[in-house]
């Protein structure tokens, strides 16, 4: 046996050409002859009237080849497919109304971009402002301003799903606990924003669009369809490098039918880079969300059930994936917890802030801080530990592989070892009688404790439970499910391997981790195999979940690297085994080779057999394919269609995150300092340790952000008040903790290598973990944490109030 | 549009010259007028960092100043750090101790890296995040980023005490 080369910190290949220079990222595409430069306009209202369009000026000035308006988009496009019944109309850009601040309503195309943002200004767009609202509670009550007419109301959508029986369970319940949470708006911003350029052939009918889009590549035939081309005429090419994405640029296909409509319009290649400000106003974010909970547990703290009442916020339209805000977690809406009884009642709202869709640990940052603040309050009810009553309701080891009351399929784990791994690590007792020497001196010290089951690979089918079981019967209803990725590998006339993939990487360093799994596959080293990156609708494998989101690349990605290898292995044993004329059954592939499986023998490089099949085509075995070129697409069997009882796997694997943090907040200035924190993560097989923790640093500050500083913050008219990142609040180098990390390694069964994802990690247990040790801190006060995010201002007035009421209550 | 003009600047010690209306910002002259897309830009309000170069030996936004402004200026961009085949110090360092994920603010980090040891090659941990906190990375949690600007500042300071000796 070689040197294994899985499960080593290996450095990056993607490094080099990134640190000095020679990143190939969307705007650094090579010049594209008679390129044109895009500007958009914008509406200033969050609501209103379209009434016309004066573009004579704009035509007139230097360098303006064209002007697009919500004119032409009605007429030469179609709306996006939304994922639910209710009719809205959401096209590229405004064409009626106008429905949040940002929204694109013209598009002018100009010879540079400075001469196209002139002429933008000079674009006369007529206006009836109309009255705007932005709560998603608000904009559900009679009388609101309705945004779309042709729905009625502003419900997008509105499921309500029970799983065992909820009702029982609470009636049963020896306590009950409810309360309201509120989680903000806020997206990753990458510091790369959309780029989108786009040629149009019409000879050949041909639109190329290259941009940063991440996938999933279910939105390449949705954009064909809105522009009206065939499949086969749209090309999607995503550059070598995409400049971070964390879900946000799943959301940028509507500018590249935007864009690529204004290339077809104007018979010129055109391109638009957004920029920070249109990034902030108007690219996605994750939605706002008001969560009514209510948990039901026994004396001994054991949960019988919950139920979840959510008003998501998906702002002027709702855009596909959405209202996966709601239903990406179906499978892992009860988490980590053996509770079997849940009713969820999902209201997904339209309301007048920008768009939303994935964003780092999509819904489940939101699942989770709920989750665990009640966990959190059912000990504090019970007079209990919040580790001890966790640990009652864990699912237990011998479980695995545990079936989900909501269908998910856990596929491993142990999450009492991992749980364990984390009080351990940061010496949780110790921790606690810190605690109360620090509370004794009147400090305000907390500690908080998050767990969470971290799912990769979305399965495509979950987006479905947000229809009805009814309209899914119909019979002219397609039935969804999936998730697959694909690699080719080829074997050059002198041995050299070349592994071909398409999966959208941000900054994962696909490549290093892809030579990985092939050396050991192959027991080669890794800076033999040279690994390819880039995707090309026209050239390379896709399908509908193709890309890289929801954590998947680790669980599916390598997962076809390693069949891909493996067939083949089973290639060269059998072309070995005609040349030796042996039975293949003698022969094994091991060490870079084929040799004899006992004894002593001669045996074949693959060097060897790749100068042979590639020079002496004459010598392969009768019916075998020439070439040593090999694909492997690789697919879960687990993913399967939601069934009429709103049950779905909505994930592949599933992995597990346990988290303890300690805070200690200042009571004059409510600043929070981290004082400790441990995350403990269970993604099964663990490729590149470095890789995967630095996943977990970037996770956790994603978190971090949404907890503490970062909130896309809107007034009651609509308007953006955080349009800059001034005032949107992104943590640096000095708010990024210290964080202690640690593995368990519970080995997937349903892929090759036993890994799973863990991209998003962190992001989604910081916010619960924060706030519950915020909310431990300031028990003294009585103040918990309902809402998100705990800025020093919004936290000093809570400490004032609160010491205002004790004041008051003891004053007769 | 106004009557372009001529900038001339010597970029990575490399004497260059360029027409463009007195309007354009330098990180775009950079990038569309002389090829240098290493420089990225990713904010245009002198928050992120991403755009940050040296001029005349200190760092400077990029995207917070016109080209005109840096006629006659010495410039130096991430394209200019790696010398005779081989990686400068803090571009080792940033790949020892994974600095970078996507890459698109590592421009901005090493250029504001170079300057924050030059003016103080024996910062401490605090001092250092302290300086890189004027670019924003949303990939690395700056953890990577952090040890690697530390193991930087320990090799210059080596490098420069074998070179007194």
């Amino acid at each position: 046996m070689g040197e294994r080369w899985i499960g080593r910190p290996l450095k990056r290949v993607e490094d080099a050409h990134l640190l000095t220079g020679r990143g190939a990222f969307i705007d650094d595409h090579p010049p594209v002859p008679g390129v044109h430069h895009a500007a958009i306009v914008r509406s200033p209202h969050a609501h209103a009237r379209i009434l016309g369009y004066d573009v004579s000026a704009a035509l007139r000035m230097e360098g303006v080849v064209g002007v697009i308006t919500g004119d032409d988009v009605a007429r030469h496009t179609k709306p996006f497919s939304v994922g639910v019944a209710a009719p809205v109309h959401y096209y590229c850009a405004a064409t009626d109304k106008a429905r949040f601040v940002g929204e694109p309503v013209a598009v002018v195309v100009a010879r540079d971009r400075y001469l196209a943002e002139d002429a933008a200004e000079a674009v006369v767009v007529h206006y009836e402002p109309l009255p705007a609202v932005v709560d998603p509670e608000k904009a559900l009550e009679p009388g609101a301003p309705v945004l779309h007419e042709a729905v009625g109301s502003n419900l997008a959508s509105h499921r309500r799903l029970v799983y065992g029986d909820p009702e029982r369970a609470f009636a049963e319940a020896d306590v009950v606990v409810r309360e309201r949470f509120r989680f903000p708006k806020y997206g990753s911003t990458p510091i790369e924003t959309y780029g989108v350029l786009a040629r149009w052939d019409p000879l050949e009918g041909v639109l190329t669009v290259w941009s940063n889009f991440m996938g999933p590549f279910i939105m390449h035939p949705l954009t064909a369809r809105v522009l009206g081309l065939p499949e086969n005429r749209l090309r999607f090419v995503v550059p070598p490098d995409i400049g971070g994405s964390f879900g946000i640029k799943t959301s940028i296909y509507p500018y590249i039918a935007l864009i690529g409509l204004a290339a077809m319009r104007t018979g010129l290649p055109v391109k638009w880079i957004e920029d920070r400000r249109e990034h902030l106003l108007a690219s996605s974010s994750g939605t706002d969300r008001v969560a009514y909970r209510e948990l039901a547990a026994r004396r001994d703290g054991t949960v019988l059930g919950m139920r979840f009442r959510w008003f998501d916020n998906v702002g002027g339209y709702i855009r596909s994936p959405e209202p996966g805000c709601s239903f990406r977690p179906t499978g892992n809406f009860v988490g980590p917890y053996r509770f079997q009884h849940l009713e969820v009642e999902a209201s997904t709202v339209m309301t007048n802030k920008s768009l939303t869709g994935p964003n780092r640990g999509y819904a489940c940052g939101h699942l989770y801080f709920e989750t665990e603040g009640m966990m959190d309050r059912l000990a504090e009810t019970l007079g209990m530990d919040p580790a001890e009553v966790r640990r009652r309701n864990l699912i237990p080891r011998d479980a695995f592989p545990y079936r989900t009351p909501t269908g998910g399929l856990y596929d491993s784990g142990d999450y009492q070892a991992a749980f364990d791994r984390a009080l351990e690590l940061a010496r949780y007792g110790e921790l606690r009688r810190e605690q109360a020497r620090a509370r004794a001196a009147g400090r305000l010290y907390g500690i908080g404790l998050a767990l969470a089951v971290d799912p990769s690979v979305s399965n495509m089918g979950y987006v479905a439970t947000a229809l009805d079981p009814q309209f899914r019967a119909k019979p002219e209803y397609l039935p969804k499910s999936g998730a697959v990725d694909g690699a080719t590998i080829k074997v050059d006339p002198l041995g050299r391997v070349t592994v071909v993939m398409a999966t959208t990487p941000q900054g994962q360093g696909h490549r290093t981790v892809v030579a990985q799994v092939v050396a050991d596959e192959l027991g080669i080293r890794p800076e033999d195999v040279t690994v390819v990156d880039e995707m090309d609708t026209f050239t390379r494998f896709w399908s509908i979940s193709s890309g890289t989101y929801s954590s998947r690349f680790g669980s599916v990605g390598t997962s076809a690297a390693a069949l891909a290898a493996r067939k083949l292995k089973a290639k060269l044993v059998e072309y070995a085994a005609h040349l030796m004329e042996v039975p293949a059954g003698d022969l094994e592939f091991r060490d870079g080779g084929v040799h004899p499986r006992r004894g002593k023998g001669p045996s074949y490089s693959i060097k060897d057999l790749a100068g042979r099949a590639h020079w002496h085509t004459q010598s392969l075995p009768e019916g075998m394919e020439p070439g040593l070129q090999v694909s492997g697409v690789f697919g879960f069997r687990v993913a399967e269609a939601v069934d009429a009882a709103d049950r779905v796997n909505s994930s592949n694997t599933y992995g597990f995150i346990a988290e303890v943090m300690a805070v200690e907040v200042d009571p004059e200035t409510a600043v929070i300092k981290i004082l400790k924190y441990v995350t403990v993560h269970d993604a099964g097989t663990i490729i590149n340790p470095m890789i995967a923790e630095g996943q977990i640093y970037g996770g956790a500050l994603h978190g971090l952000g949404g907890a503490l500083y970062e909130e896309l913050a809107y007034d009651e008219d609509g308007q953006l008040l955080t349009g800059t990142f001034m005032d949107y609040l992104v943590p640096t180098a000095s708010e990024a903790p210290v964080i202690e990390i640690a593995h368990v390694e519970s080995p997937s069964p349903l892929t090759p290598l036993g890994s799973k994802g863990l991209g998003e990690s962190s992001s989604m247990t910081v916010p619960a973990v924060v706030a519950n040790a915020v909310s431990d801190a300031l028990a003294p006060l009585g103040v918990r944490i309902t809402e998100l995010p705990m800025a020093p201002s919004r936290l000093w007035e809570l400490i004032q109030a609160a010491r205002a009421g004790a004041v008051a209550r003891s004053t007769p | 549009m106004s009557v372009p003009v001529t900038v001339r600047l010597t970029v990575n010690g490399v004497p260059r010259e360029g027409r463009c209306e007195p309007r354009k910002l330098l990180v775009d002259f950079l990038r569309e007028d002389l090829g240098l897309t290493g420089t990225h830009v990713g904010c245009e309000h002198g928050i992120c960092g991403a755009c940050t170069i040296l001029l005349d030996g200190q760092a400077a936004r990029s995207c917070l100043m016109l080209a005109v402004q840096a006629d006659g200026a010495e410039i130096t961009t991430v394209e200019g750090l790696a010398r005779d085949g081989g990686l400068h110090p803090l571009q080792e360092a940033f790949h020892e101790h994974h600095g970078l994920q996507c890459g698109f603010c590592t421009p901005g980090m090493l250029m504001t890296a170079l300057d924050l040891l030059r003016v103080k090659p024996d910062a401490d941990e605090a001092e250092i995040r302290a300086g890189m906190s004027a670019v924003l990375c949303r990939c690395t949690g700056y953890h990577g980023i952090i040890e690697a600007v530390k193991a930087a500042a320990r090799k210059l300071a080596r490098s420069a005490t074998e070179g007194r000796t």
